[in-house]
């Protein structure tokens, strides 16, 4: 057994940490977020030059062909310095999405472009109901003249307003729980009928998107693998995405822990240190055991999809619901030990507060996860 | 990374998981299981026979040198046999304290002598340890200890009080930290001794404890003569020597501790299957479940933050600091987990052992009595989170 990360891996960790350092402080988060599109495209070429935009794809499709462990690595730094952008969708959730659920011709067609940095596509799952299992799949699919024609209404899509294209998921027959019945299509951004209004989010580094749906209509090629049986290859895609999301949540809780320890070792109160009086000391105490249990469930969670566990998908509940408690936690304590200045708009803390709140309910938040955890344990 | 076992480590698995198949007491668990860490009075003769038995089949003291009775084996090993006997639901080992503290610390700073006469006799549990550290004015601040050994020819005169004694009244050695220089700055003049507790002048008195039984001791020294070739580490170099010790006791606690608690949360889980709540099970309640399945997570969390710990030390690192962690997740997972069986058992709750009418004989409001002093011993809740503000963080002492 080794729970450590190998010399690849903490070079690739070095590597990203100055990266992020250059090109993405937080004057450029701040500016980006202010925007509509909420990315830079110079900054997405240069996440392409370093090959991450294929990281996890094999080689075959031009990507780097590593695992997710490796990911993680680069997940935790980008959560660190709260980049913001399509990464995590495009890398994690459309092209997963593909590679779980495409053809061959689809994959040939769409992995090596994403992997190249020259199209983003997304994942258009959840629905107005927020039901995350497949009965939360109801978007209708009718045939026309051997085209599909689709209406409905996909809510919480991370970055639609700036993908190439959209995989959506719909109902193309009753089915059951156990998600048969649900298809995905790909749909290029200019498919007629289909409307994209970006959404207001707390969130700012994050951008969500309603994607409206009026008898858009796409040829029979648009299916995204087998008819009726895209829930399970998505559920995998989103197993994987879910793991990754909980590395950046770990790379911001970190991130949130060293700025609130620098600050209590020189903030001054009643003529010492804040971070001497055990009021502080002890919540910092609390915030590192947080943030290192997160990294052990997260890397191990990570280790088992890697390797094709039959824990796996147990393992992704677990973390997912550990890890967004930690965080939440975690950036709460951030900005109360920071005191008022905490709470300004000038400090880079609620960037990470928010952040924590955001991924605390992608996925499913820690209630639903720990009623997963249950179901797998057979309690 | 890699979880995955080595073909050797794998058949250690398979030789520990077949002999515990083989040798484990059935019926152990219904009569003696508590769940806290510390076996209760009545199962000591149960447990010193069962200690001799693993020792005999060669699983305990794994990581010791072959030279002091143990395997030579890594920390791995060990991990493998704790993970197999939660597994099975096995004892515990009687002998802990020399297992996890004495033992260690003995080969890491005794003289030849010393290590060849201890160790074999802690692991066959022939000889019980206790720990003699706190005293009723040296708690959380230990190193203000206050009972002397005075230098009287080749002995020491040792007098004082120890409290909190855990086995002191089966126990036949004590690790002693005593005041040998008091003019010395208070870290400084303290010694390590390993005392014979059948020496004259040695009391033993039962603490009786919340949960009414008296598994603590207070110690009492009236002119106690300990030959000086029974310090361990040095004249006045005992506050190093004990701080390894409890280094020593945070890394066996780690493996012990996980072990124990993912014990209990089986039999929790199977309380809660088996109590009705509202005419279903227990376990079907939504509320109960969630706090279940987070008692569950947070078990699994413990392991794998331990198998960092454990990859540090397998790249020959020594323990550090960052073991506090461990003491402060278990003490905080083990209270919730007893007060959650509470709340599953209801009304029932209020009804102790010597009632037809008491679940599992009252075996579960013993442990939830119990649980009471995990974040007080060994080294308080409050101690763990300044350890970690000032020696992990590196924030300034108060």
């Amino acid at each position: 057994m080794n729970f450590g990360f190998n010399e690849e891996q903490e070079l690739l960790r070095s590597t990203a940490r100055k990266f992020f350092e250059n090109e993405c402080p937080s004057d450029v988060v701040r500016r980006l977020m202010e925007t509509p599109e909420g990315m830079s495209p110079a900054l997405w070429t240069k996440l392409a030059e370093q090959g991450w935009t294929g990281l996890i794809y094999p080689e075959e499709f031009d990507g780097m062909g590593l695992g997710l462990v490796d990911l993680v690595v680069l997940m935790e730094e980008m959560g660190r310095a709260v980049v913001p952008g399509p990464y995590f969708s495009t890398l994690l959730l459309g092209g997963l999405a593909l590679l779980e659920a495409g053809s061959d011709a689809q994959k040939k067609e769409w992995l090596p472009r994403i992997a190249s940095g020259h199209k983003r596509v997304t994942l258009a799952w959840m629905e107005p109901s927020a039901i995350l299992g497949p009965d939360g799949v109801t978007l209708s699919v009718t045939r026309k003249n051997g085209r599909f024609v689709l209406s409905g209404t996909k809510l919480f899509v991370p970055d639609a307003h700036t993908a190439d294209a959209i995989v959506v998921a719909a109902r193309t027959s009753p089915g059951g729980g156990d998600g048969a019945g649900v298809s995905l299509f790909l749909l290029p951004k200019d498919t007629a009928g289909m409307e994209v209004k970006l959404l207001p989010t707390m969130d700012q580094t994050r951008k969500l998107c309603e994607v409206t749906l009026r008898d858009a209509q796409v040829d029979a090629d648009a299916l995204v693998g087998a008819a009726d049986r895209g829930f399970i290859p998505m559920g995998r895609a989103l197993d994987r995405a879910t793991v990754a999301l909980c590395a950046e949540m770990c790379g911001g809780a970190q991130k949130v822990l060293d700025m609130t320890v620098e600050y209590a070792k020189i903030r001054q109160a009643f003529g010492r240190p804040i971070g001497s009086y055990q009021g502080v000391k002890h919540k910092a105490a609390d915030m590192l055991v947080d943030v290192e249990n997160s990294k052990s469930i997260t890397y191990y969670a990570a280790w088992a999809l890697d390797e094709g566990a039959a824990e796996g998908p147990l393992a992704v509940s677990m973390a997912k619901a550990y890890v967004s408690d930690a965080f939440r936690r975690v950036a709460a304590l951030g900005i109360q030990l920071h005191g008022g200045i905490g709470f300004t708009w000038e400090h880079d803390l609620h960037l990470y507060f928010k952040r924590a709140k955001g991924s605390e309910f992608a996925f499913g938040d820690a209630t639903y996860h720990r009623e997963r955890v249950a179901q797998f344990v057979n309690l | 990374m890699d979880f995955a076992l080595t073909p050797e480590q794998q058949s250690f698995r398979d030789e520990v998981r077949h002999w515990l198949e083989r040798n484990l007491p059935r019926s152990w668990a219904e009569r003696l299981h508590g769940g806290s860490d510390i076996p209760r009075p009545e199962a000591y003769e149960f447990l010193r026979n069962w200690q001799r038995k693993m020792y005999d089949a060669g699983f305990v003291g794994l990581t010791w040198p072959k030279e002091c009775g143990g395997r030579g084996l890594t920390f791995m090993e060990e991990m493998i046999l704790h993970e197999e006997m939660a597994l099975a639901q096995a004892p515990p080992v009687l002998n802990i304290l020399a297992i996890g503290m004495a033992g260690p610390t003995i080969i890491a700073y005794g003289t030849e002598e010393q290590k060849k006469r201890f160790p074999p006799k802690m692991l066959s549990c022939e000889e019980i340890w206790c720990q003699g550290y706190s005293e009723p004015n040296a708690g959380s601040d230990l190193a203000s200890l206050g009972t002397r050994a005075v230098k009287d020819g080749e002995y020491y005169v040792v007098n004082g009080q120890k409290v909190w004694t855990s086995l002191a009244h089966v126990a036949d050695w004590m690790m002693l930290l005593a005041r040998t220089d008091p003019d010395a700055p208070k870290h400084k003049g303290i010694t390590y001794f390993l005392l014979d507790m059948h020496t004259p002048g040695v009391t033993v008195k039962p603490l009786k404890q919340i949960t009414g039984d008296a598994e603590f001791n207070e110690v009492y020294f009236d002119n106690v003569r300990v030959h000086e070739s029974q310090i361990l580490g040095g004249l006045n170099n005992g506050w190093a020597v004990g701080l390894t010790t409890l280094m020593y006791e945070r890394l066996a606690l780690g493996f012990g501790l996980q072990v124990r608690l993912r014990i209990a949360l089986d039999s929790l889980v199977a309380l809660a299957r088996r109590t009705t709540k509202n005419g279903t099970p227990a376990s079907q309640d939504p509320v109960i479940r969630q706090k279940l399945a987070q008692l569950w997570i947070d078990t699994e969390v413990f392991k794998y933050t331990g198998a960092r710990a454990i990859t540090r030390l397998l790249k020959g690192e020594l323990p550090g600091p960052e073991a506090s962690t461990g003491k402060m997740m278990w003490v905080e997972g083990h209270q919730r987990l007893q007060e959650l069986a509470m709340e599953i058992e209801g009304p029932y709750a209020q009804l102790t052992r010597g009632s037809a009418w008491a679940i599992a004989d009252g075996l579960w409001q013993h442990t939830f009595l119990r649980s009471r002093a995990n974040s007080i011993e060994g080294g308080t809740t409050e101690i763990q989170r300044n350890i970690i503000g000032e020696r992990v963080l590196g924030l300034p002492k108060g």
